[in-house]
């Protein structure tokens, strides 16, 4: 094995050029664990801790472009007000420990179902940054995981950044997992409402190859805030609307059965974090203002 | 490889680093620090944790590479740390000017049985306040945990000198306990809070 360690983003993508099989690491959360258990001998392992960038954001009128190694803490203490449902899901990312070296970019590369990030980034929607020496490209989120474990990219690529929405209404994120700390989710369910749009986006973790948008329950509950004024009245919303957006999340998954949770688990406890995080961003547009909120609620 | 970096405030080389070896196996079998415990490998127990730059982080999951020219305070380092850190104030980022401690008193910290003091009670042996309160409130059993938990709860204090008791559950929510069922942990996470409110009240501090 040998160890590369390019001190700059342009001399990483010099060695991921000469040697597309060096695996990058930043915070380690998977590749060590790999390594660890000896799963994995990648012939080249690359650090990314040196190139200062990634873990750097910034925040512009409409955007924010997220560095791809910022840590979830540094996520969740300094992004709460533009990226809630970032911050909500970078929250319970394992524990402090991990929170403090993982960032987003490691669960966008490692393109697990259950990593954390992606229900929320599929919520917010926005694009991937990703780079080799041919050159810079933005991948929409919603073109960005192909498979288990695989995404867009080609083996040449490193994911420099995340560009995403400011948040312009509220946002929400819900895990099922046997404790608060360290699990992985057994399932899980980010909503983002989009009132400028007068859309509402979700996504859902580990109850599908991918992580997956609950598209027709998107549009049902569009349509059906659009038909009943709700966007404008904030008039709280039907009991059959809610439980017909559980419903069409429900069936948006197409999970398996698991260690974690059998799929029909799953596919249950998906529609309920579907009908009760729609219940948190409705109060929320209805009760503070109409602006964005992240902040943490219990069913 | 070669890997150069500072453990408790001193300078440290490794040699003959295997490129995938994790900074707890650099730490534990090739600098002779086995305070940091090797449990489950996989970030999920916090028994490995280590600061690196001052932030708490599983040295089961660094690579050894990746620290080069980088600071880190191990659980023998943590007493000095902490006497640093109430001599020169506030300081997040490792060594704070002080001389650190070499490998041997490192070694030789963990090693000090009853003779040279009193293991129990810690009579004679220097302790930071938060192993202190661990033995006050007998928050150790078996003690595997206790290393990790030492760092992550010394932290924790640091940045914030007054938590409530979600702050300390959340702080130490990545560490893992099979024996003590966490409350006499807690327990002393409150102690040494409530210790050091008392030191530093009237001081201005």
């Amino acid at each position: 094995m040998d160890f590369l360690r390019p001190a700059s983003w342009e001399e990483a993508l010099a060695a991921k050029a000469e040697h597309p099989t060096a695996v990058p690491i930043a915070g380690g959360t998977d590749v060590m664990v790999e390594i660890n258990f000896d799963h994995r001998r990648p012939e080249y392992l690359m650090d990314l801790n040196r190139i200062g960038d990634l873990r750097e954001w910034e925040t512009g009128a409409d955007t924010v472009r997220l560095g791809a190694s910022v840590p979830y803490t540094q996520i969740m203490e300094n992004l709460r007000a533009e990226l809630p449902g970032l911050a909500l899901a970078s929250h319970t990312v394992a524990s402090p420990q991990i929170r403090n070296r993982g960032g987003v970019g490691g669960n966008l590369g490692t393109a697990s179902p259950a990593g954390d990030a992606h229900p929320a980034l599929l919520a917010s929607g926005g694009e991937i940054e990703v780079e080799s020496v041919r050159g810079r490209r933005m991948i929409p989120i919603d073109e960005f995981y192909l498979g288990v474990k695989r995404n867009a990219m080609e083996q040449d690529e490193l994911i420099r950044a995340v560009h995403l929405p400011k948040a312009t209404g509220p946002q929400q994120f819900s895990k099922v997992g046997t404790r608060n700390a360290m699990v992985i989710a057994v399932c899980a369910f980010g909503i983002a409402l989009h009132p400028e749009t007068k859309t509402v986006r979700t996504g859902i973790g580990s109850a599908a190859p991918t992580p997956v948008r609950a598209k027709e329950a998107e549009t049902f509950l569009a349509a059906a805030l659009e038909e009943g004024g709700h966007w404008e009245s904030g008039a709280p919303i039907p009991v059959s609307v809610a439980k017909q957006f559980a419903q069409l999340a429900s069936g948006a998954c197409n999970p398996i059965d698991d260690v974690r949770g059998s799929a029909k688990y799953r596919r249950h406890a998906v529609g309920i974090m579907a009908r009760r995080t729609l219940g948190w961003v409705w109060e929320s547009y209805r009760g503070d203002g109409r602006t964005a909120q992240g902040g943490a609620q219990c069913a | 490889m070669r890997v150069k970096f500072t453990v408790n405030g001193r300078e440290q080389t490794a040699d003959d680093v295997w490129e995938g070896e994790s900074l707890l196996y650099v730490l534990r079998e090739r600098m002779g620090l086995p305070g940091s415990k090797n449990a489950c490998e996989q970030g999920e127990c916090g028994s490995c944790t280590v600061r690196l730059d001052g932030v708490p982080v599983c040295s089961c999951l660094v690579a050894a590479g990746q620290v080069e020219g980088r600071e880190v305070v191990t659980v023998e380092g943590l007493a000095d740390f902490a006497q640093q850190r109430a001599e020169h104030g506030g300081c997040g980022a490792g060594v704070c000017g002080g001389k650190g401690t070499t490998l041997d008193e490192a070694k030789g910290w963990a090693a000090k049985p009853a003779g040279t003091g009193d293991s129990q009670t810690g009579e004679q042996v220097k302790l930071s306040p938060i192993q202190q309160a661990f033995i006050d409130a007998g928050a150790v059993q078996c003690g595997f945990c206790t290393p990790g938990l030492l760092v992550a709860a010394d932290e924790l204090l640091e940045r914030n000198t007054q938590p409530s008791d979600a702050d300390i559950r959340e702080a130490l929510s990545g560490n893992l306990c099979r024996c003590t069922g966490y409350e006499k942990i807690l327990d002393a996470v409150r102690l040494a809070a409530a210790r050091g409110e008392s030191e530093t009240a009237g001081t201005g501090a």
